[in-house]
C-alpha cells in the first residue's frame, strides 16, 4: 500500500472520503437541498466504487451497467426530492429540515 | 515513479475533495451547489481514468446538465434572495464530525486489511476475461463492424453495454424506464401549483 502505483485500493479510499463527506452534509446540514447535495455525493461515491471493481475486479461491464441505472435512479430522486421540497417551500415558507415538522396545515 | 496516470489521479483526487469538502462546509449554499459541479466533473474524470468513457459521458450529461441544474433551480427558487436569508444554517457539527472520521476510519480500514483479487493492471479491454466476453458479444456479426473494431484496436465500452443493455439487463432496464416515468410523472404533479379552490369551482 504506497501512493504510486495507483490501483484499485486507492479508488476504494477515494470513494470512501467522498462518501464521508457526503454523510457529513447530511447529517449537518438543514436546508433540505443541501441535504440532496450529500445524497448525490454518497451516491457517486457508490459508482465509484462500482466502476472501479469493473476495471480491476473481472465483474464483466455488469459493475458498469449498475453505475448507469444509479445515475437514473438519481436523476429520479433528485426531480421528486426537488418537486417536494418546492410544495413545502410554498406551503410553509421554509425549507428546514428541522422546521418541517407538520403533516398538514 | 508516478505516471501520467498517477499524476492525474491525484490531481482528480484532489479536486473531488476539496470541492466536495466545500460542499460540507461553505456558508453560502449557492456556493455549495457550484462547488458540487466541480465534484461531478472531477468524478467523470476517475470514470476516464477507469477507462468507463460512456459512464463519464453519461456522468456529464446527466448529472452536470441534469441534476445539478435542477439543484440549482430548487436553491433560487426556495432562498428569498433580496433577503439575506440565503446562509445554510447547521446543527450538530462536532457529533457529526467525530460520527464521520469514526466511519472513514473503520472503511479504510477495512478496506486495506483485506487482499482484493484484481485481476490485471492493464486497460480492462486488454484482459483476457474481457476478450473472451467480446467474442461471444460480437459473434453474430463477423463482417464488417467487427473488422472496423479490430483495426482501430482500441475501442469504447458503450458497444458493449448497449448489447448487454438490450440482453442479460432488459428486464432491469425496462423496470427503471418506467419508474424514471413514473417518478418524473409524479415530480410534474407534485410541483405543479394547485389552482385555489375558488377558482376550480368558477372553473367547475
Amino acid at each position: 500500500m504506497s501512493f504510486f502505483p495507483v490501483g484499485l485500493y486507492h479508488f476504494l479510499i477515494l470513494a470512501a472520503v467522498l462518501f464521508v463527506l457526503g454523510i457529513f452534509t447530511m447529517l449537518t446540514r438543514k436546508n433540505a437541498i443541501a441535504v440532496l447535495m450529500g445524497i448525490e455525493l454518497i451516491l457517486n461515491a457508490a459508482n465509484i466504487n462500482f466502476v472501479a471493481f469493473t476495471r480491476y475486479g473481472g465483474v464483466n461491464l455488469g459493475g458498469q451497467i449498475t453505475a448507469i441505472f444509479v445515475i437514473v435512479m438519481a436523476a429520479c430522486e433528485a426531480a421528486v426530492a426537488l418537486a417536494i421540497v418546492l410544495n413545502l417551500y410554498r406551503r410553509s415558507q421554509t425549507v428546514s429540515v428541522v422546521d418541517a415538522n407538520k403533516l398538514r396545515d | 515513479m508516478p505516471t501520467l496516470f498517477d499524476i492525474f489521479f491525484y490531481l482528480f483526487a484532489a479536486t473531488i475533495v476539496v470541492s466536495a469538502v466545500l460542499v460540507c462546509f461553505s456558508h453560502n449554499i449557492v456556493h455549495a451547489a457550484f462547488s458540487l459541479l466541480f465534484t461531478f466533473m472531477a468524478v467523470a474524470g476517475v470514470y476516464v481514468l477507469l477507462s468507463a468513457d460512456f459512464i463519464a459521458v453519461s456522468q456529464i450529461l446527466i448529472y452536470v446538465g441534469g441534476i445539478l441544474v435542477l439543484i440549482v433551480f430548487g436553491v433560487m427558487l426556495t432562498n428569498r434572495v433580496t433577503n439575506i436569508d440565503i446562509r445554510a444554517a447547521v446543527r450538530a457539527r462536532i457529533p457529526a464530525f467525530i460520527l464521520c472520521s469514526g466511519l472513514l476510519a473503520i472503511l479504510v480500514f477495512l478496506l486495506t486489511s483485506g487482499h482484493w483479487i484484481t485481476t490485471s493492471d492493464e486497460p480492462w479491454h486488454n484482459t483476457p476475461w474481457n476478450k473472451n466476453a467480446l467474442e461471444q458479444v460480437l459473434a453474430p456479426t463477423q463482417g464488417t463492424e467487427r473488422e472496423k473494431l479490430d483495426k482501430n484496436g482500441s475501442h469504447g465500452t458503450a458497444l458493449e453495454i448497449g448489447k448487454l443493455m438490450m440482453t442479460d439487463y432488459l428486464l432491469p432496464f425496462e423496470l427503471v424506464s418506467i419508474v424514471l416515468l413514473v417518478a418524473l410523472l409524479g415530480a410534474a404533479t407534485i410541483a405543479r401549483q394547485e389552482p385555489a379552490p375558488s377558482q376550480q369551482e368558477g372553473r367547475a
